[in-house]
């Protein structure tokens, strides 16, 4: 392991380096950081580092992921709340104190990868180490009596090594070999990849995209941004480089678990989609699942989530209609209880507008309205009634999902209580004091589609790949030096005397190696045909 | 319903079989440690055992072949007559014996599961452990077979017993198809991967426990009763050291191929979903353990002790993480 050998003597030169330290001057000062930032030490402490601050983040509710339960934590944490927040532990995974610990472990992965790099291509050339005097000190050790010429034995030796991929040198009187070059070649590659990696991600982050959409079952969505709810891209994303296609959804299917184990667990979802590259071109038919994402142009169009649209028709007090279609609501739980907002801006002579629960399967019982199941069993739209002077269009964009009752009253009966509406499928009411109608017509699907493209991928994805196969070198190939050497047999050796005698040694150069007496012994066998004594000391 | 059935009924008298077997290896212990005490010259004999382990291994001089060195220090082929030590040979062989059928019950466990779900049988918490110990007990089987490993029994019946007894009684949920985010051939690649090494890294970490056990009672001359029938510390580093190294390039690959599937399922490669976060400090932590291993001053005790870490945050990532965090690995059904 010459790779950790290099960590190591950069380690234990440190001592001598401190006493210096005063008459260091700064280049040396730089220098004494290098080498501890490189050193093994540092890297393993790094290491454990990285993994302490990324626990916070699969604990604590991050922006990212639900910034829902962010605000949620901060509304019931007051005094905790903001003290996470300024540190960054709602957003920990982009804080300073995260990125600036795998930043150091990566400099600190280049330091060490750069002048092993030169030691390895140096290794590449060097030759195996001259036989040592005394075969027998080594770990594996082993002899034979031979009748053959020295030369003739020197040969068989070094082809069988070399059979046996050994880098081998012939010398007077003795063969010497070493084989494992590629155990640090595999290291190297290893963590040279993952540098790529980190890059493949950073170009991800540069030039990527992302962002979603709902779509209504029946209607389209056209990749320009302004069709998406949200949509996030890295620095160097410019709006040309949206792909301009289109994707209009024909339907879309979805099963849930009906039987007595997971009752109402997802079983299959579906959408059937026409995809038109760019404006006139043919459309075509395609079915978008989850795990089958479309790949559109070199974007990426994923099926990410699905829910309900109550269709409602709300007519006004002149009984004009003020607004008619489908509304998008948000599932708050796996039984798909709906909730969202019926707007209707333009009834006059006042607006009027909604805050509906949809419910696919509904009930109503103690805790409220809610939904027991997330097929469509006993659909139902629950809903209060604001209304209120008509409001200038300021053309502020406003939350489609929740409704901002400044400026409306809730309206309410005789007795003081706030008008709630239950409506089936069909059913229509008139409101009370003449202010309206509302009718629910019936129900679409929508489905939540993710468009993207993350173009650093292929670059990370091949990265890993090597990676992993240098890992596996760097683990399991075993280096290994092998001296064969032939004398004359000595008292001492069993035999006839005038005989020569060959002898085996070997040595593993990584932990935790198996066979090398086996191997030891195995050579020797080879190279005389009466294998007289085989020992390991 | 049938298979069903009959693939809870081999789970439960798995568990059964094996804690009849750690009792079985719990004996062989017991039976050692009285051992202990017969043999006048023991501690002379034991200290030079220990001297003969402690040898740095620079000298190189103890072969390191897990392969054929038998299970028994050379100190107990000096009493190989007495009848304590028979008794000690035959408690572990009844130990094996019950492994041995209480993995073959597991193995028809999964297999019935697998023919009641018409899937492969790790779609969630109690499948996926069950099948782990499969891979588990099976490791230790071949190794006993192939390596003369006995001295794991005590601790891998343990963990076997523990292992399918949470999950009949607390992970246990009855057959039922899968979500539409598991449809997918990454849910045969990446789940197998994640059991396997899963697998590796616990033997592994039983290893470390024991070594550092086998250590300590070396460092003060106090080996005594079973333990000196475990290898010397060095050879169960080693072994450990062989379990973790092979674990540590597949739990990358599950780690990648868990981050291929999400790119399909989910529409992102890395998320930070609580599950992969943890599958990161997990890899982070045995990365540490692979780079201790081979710096100065951390060899040894610390490697084993940062092994077992791993393995502690590997387990929080499968029982803690599935239980008590929400997030999109949440398969557990408990």
């Amino acid at each position: 392991m010459t790779a950790i050998k290099t960590r190591e003597s950069a380690e234990s030169s440190d001592p001598a380096v401190r006493p210096e330290l005063p008459r260091l001057g700064w280049r040396g000062g730089l220098r004494y950081l290098w080498t501890q930032l490189t050193s093994m030490r540092t890297a393993l402490i790094l290491l454990f580092a990285l993994a302490l601050a990324a626990i916070p983040g699969s604990l604590v509710p991050q922006r990212r992921i639900s910034p829902v339960r962010v605000a949620d934590f901060i509304n019931e944490h007051p005094r905790l709340g903001p003290i996470y927040d300024k540190v960054g532990l709602f957003g920990v995974y982009s804080s300073p104190w995260f990125s600036a610990i795998y930043l150091l472990l990566f400099v600190s992965l280049v330091g060490c990868i750069v002048p092993r790099l030169g030691v390895y291509a140096r290794a590449l050339r060097a030759r195996p180490p001259q036989t040592p005097r005394n075969l027998t000190r080594l770990p594996a050790y082993a002899k034979a009596e031979v009748s053959d010429s020295v030369e003739d034995i020197l040969r068989r030796a070094a082809s069988a090594l070399r059979r046996r991929h050994y880098r081998v040198d012939v010398h007077e009187d003795s063969v010497a070999a070493e084989r494992g070059y590629l155990r640090e070649a595999g290291n190297l590659v290893f963590h040279t990849c993952l540098v790529f990696v980190l890059v493949g991600v950073a170009i991800g982050a540069l030039f990527g995209f992302r962002g979603t959409s709902v779509v209504i079952v029946g209607q389209g969505f056209s990749n320009n941004l302004t069709q998406y709810d949200d949509f996030s891209a890295g620095g160097r994303f410019t709006e040309a480089d949206l792909a301009p296609f289109s994707v209009t959804v024909k339907d879309f299917d979805v099963r849930f678990e009906t039987g007595p184990v997971q009752r109402g667990a997802a079983r299959l979802f579906r959408a059937n989609v026409e995809v038109t590259e760019r404006p006139g071109a043919t459309p075509r038919q395609e079915v978008l699942e989850v795990n089958k994402p479309l790949h559109i142009d070199g974007t990426t169009v994923h099926l990410i989530g699905h829910g309900y649209a109550p269709k409602v028709t709300v007519k006004d007090a002149q009984g004009n209609v003020a607004f008619s279609g489908p509304v998008v609501m948000l599932p708050q739980d796996s039984n798909f209880t709906s909730v969202g907002a019926i707007k209707a801006p333009d009834a006059r002579p006042e607006r009027l507008a909604f805050e509906a629960f949809f419910l696919p399967t509904a009930v109503l019982d103690e805790h409220g309205p809610r939904s027991i199941f997330p097929d469509t069993l006993n659909p139902a739209l629950f809903a209060n009634v604001w209304y209120g002077p008509p409001k200038v269009e300021t053309g502020r964009p406003e939350n489609v999902y929740s409704l901002d009752t400044t400026g409306l009253s809730q309206l309410r009966q005789s007795d003081g209580q706030p008008v709630r509406i239950a409506l089936k499928v069909g059913d229509g009411v008139n409101l009370p004091g003449g202010k309206g109608s509302i009718q629910l017509d019936g129900w679409v699907r929508w489905v939540k589609l993710q468009i993207g493209d993350t173009p650093g991928v292929p670059i990370s994805l091949f990265a890993l790949a090597f990676a992993v196969a240098g890992l596996c070198l760097s683990l399991f190939v075993r280096p290994r030096r092998v001296w064969i050497r032939i004398r004359d047999s000595e008292a001492g050796d069993e035999g006839k005397a005038g005989n020569r005698v060959v002898e085996v040694a070997g040595l593993d150069r990584a932990d935790a190696r198996v066979g090398l007496t086996d191997d030891v012994a195995e050579l020797a066998a080879e190279l005389s045909r009466r294998p007289e004594d085989v020992s390991a000391t | 319903m049938r298979y069903e059935y009959y693939s809870n009924v081999a789970f439960v008298s798995s568990v059964v079989v094996y804690v009849l077997a750690m009792f079985a290896h719990a004996a062989e212990w017991a039976a050692a440690r009285r051992l202990g005490g017969e043999h006048g010259e023991r501690e002379l004999v034991n200290v030079a055992a220990a001297e003969l382990n402690s040898e740095p291994s620079s000298t190189r001089a103890e072969p390191v072949d897990a392969g054929d060195e038998p299970v028994s220090s050379p100190v107990s082929s000096l009493e190989e007559s007495s009848s304590g030590n028979r008794r000690v040979e035959q408690f572990g062989r009844i130990g094996v014996a019950l492994t041995i059928i209480g993995f073959v019950l597991s193995v028809a466990g999964v297999l019935f599961r697998a023919l009641a779900a018409h899937r492969a049988p790790w779609g969630n918490m109690f499948e996926f452990t069950t099948s782990a110990m499969v891979f588990i007990v099976g490791a230790y089987l071949i190794m006993v077979w192939r390596a003369g490993v006995r001295w794991l029994g005590l601790p891998v019946t343990l963990l076997a017993a523990v292992g399918n007894g949470l999950a009949v009684t607390v992970f246990y949920v009855a057959v039922a198809p899968l979500v539409p985010a598991l449809h997918s051939v990454w849910f045969l690649i990446h789940i197998v991967a994640a059991a396997i090494s899963g697998a590796a890294f616990n033997v592994g970490g039983v290893m470390s426990i024991l070594y550092l056990i086998k250590k300590r009672a070396e460092d003060r001359d106090k080996v005594h009763g079973y333990l000196e029938r475990l290898p010397s510390s060095r050879k169960i580093d080693l072994i450990a050291y062989r379990f973790l190294a092979f674990a540590f390039p597949l739990w990358t690959f599950t780690v990648v191929a868990g981050s291929i599937w999400a790119e399909y399922a989910w529409g992102r490669y890395w998320g930070w979903d609580p599950k992969e976060t943890w599958a990161l400090v997990t890899w982070v932590i045995y990365a540490g353990y692979l780079h201790a291993r081979s710096t100065a001053g951390w060899r040894g005790s610390k490697a084993a002790v940062i092994a077992i870490i791993g393995l502690a945050s590997f387990w929080f990532n499968f029982i803690g993480i599935n239980l008590l965090v929400s997030g999109l690995h949440s398969y557990a059904g408990v």
